[in-house]
């Protein structure tokens, strides 16, 4: 059994409005270090399978067809055995 | 004419626009559920709004992939007639015959009221019933509805007039004050090069009864049908 862990975030041209709410509302909680938040997804993919580099072949072509957006979001991933 | 109109699970706005075409505009029209490939005889194809597969993952990003799109997609490449209403657009930005993205709306609410919109270009199948900056008074319902396009793709649709609605004042002024989502240069609507493809926003089945607050978007729709006529008197 393989373990993918795909972060998909937006590209750093495009605006965060999601980031910049949650930035203020840690705000509000008393945090003042705050340079910068920005939201994205992680999706966690278990494959039926042992072949390591066919899986990073298998869920790269996975994140140019579906998971992300190429004109708005950037991913990158690992893949672990479990 | 001959009009199909798409559903996916999640889709609301069929009815709509089922409607609008069989009993307002009074041309032949029927459902096409999403695993159908089948567009034989049809002339113009509707993908209407809603929430296909729930907006899971990225609005239009899953529906995009259905049966019905790789046909949508033969269809559209030899000049067929195809309108995306709201998730429609959304739906045919994803499968690429469209240029460009929707983003979520830059005040994180869910917008639902009646706005304006001037048209860009009366030059199209979709668009030839109206007067050149011919105001629109129409309603948006969507979530992410701002609108995305890099640097040289904005320039690549301004170059051949493929910008076919924008936001803007009752008067007609465009600016970022009358930009309800914070789309790129105010953009409603689109074309795609070829002048056959169309996606909007705002519901022009919404607004094609004057009961319902406005009649101006139902010249879309003759538009279409009086474009295909001219098609058809060959």
């Amino acid at each position: 059994m393989l373990r993918a862990e795909i972060y998909i975030l937006l590209k750093r041209t495009v605006a965060d409005p999601q980031g910049l709410t949650v930035k203020r509302a840690l705000e509000s909680l008393g945090y003042r270090d705050l340079a910068d938040v920005r939201m994205g997804k992680l999706v966690i993919i278990k494959l039926n399978s042992k072949d390591k580099k066919r899986a990073q072949q298998q869920i790269d072509q996975m994140c140019k067809k579906l998971l992300a957006n190429p004109i708005i979001e950037d991913y990158h991933f690992k893949i672990k055995e479990e | 004419m001959k009009f199909g109109v798409v559903f996916f699970p999640g889709s609301n706005c069929d009815q709509d626009c089922f409607y609008v075409i069989k009993d307002v505009l009074r041309q032949s029209v029927k459902y096409i559920w999403h695993k159908d490939a089948d567009l034989d005889g049809l002339d113009c194809v509707i993908l209407p709004g809603g929430f296909s597969y729930g907006d899971y993952l990225r609005t239009g990003a899953i529906a995009r992939f259905s049966p019905v799109m790789k046909s949508i997609a033969g269809f559209a490449r030899k000049g067929g007639t195809v309108i995306g209403i709201c998730n429609g657009f959304q739906i045919l930005l994803e499968a690429g015959l469209l240029p460009g993205v929707m983003l979520k709306n830059r005040g994180l609410h869910f917008i639902c009221k009646h706005l304006f919109i001037k048209t860009e270009n009366n030059q199209t199948r979709f668009t030839n019933f109206y007067n050149t900056g011919q105001i629109l008074k129409i309603p948006i319902a969507h979530n992410e509805g701002n609108y995305y396009i890099d640097a040289a793709g904005l320039k690549g649709l301004r170059d051949n007039n493929q910008i076919v609605f924008r936001y803007c004042s009752a008067a007609g002024e465009v600016s970022d004050r009358f930009n309800p989502n914070g789309a790129l240069d105010n953009i409603a609507g689109i074309i795609n090069k070829k002048g056959n493809v169309l996606g909007m926003m705002p519901h022009p089945e919404r607004s094609s009864e004057r009961e319902l607050g406005s009649q101006d978007g139902y010249f879309i729709f003759k538009s279409i049908v009086k474009w295909l006529k001219t098609q058809k008197a060959w």
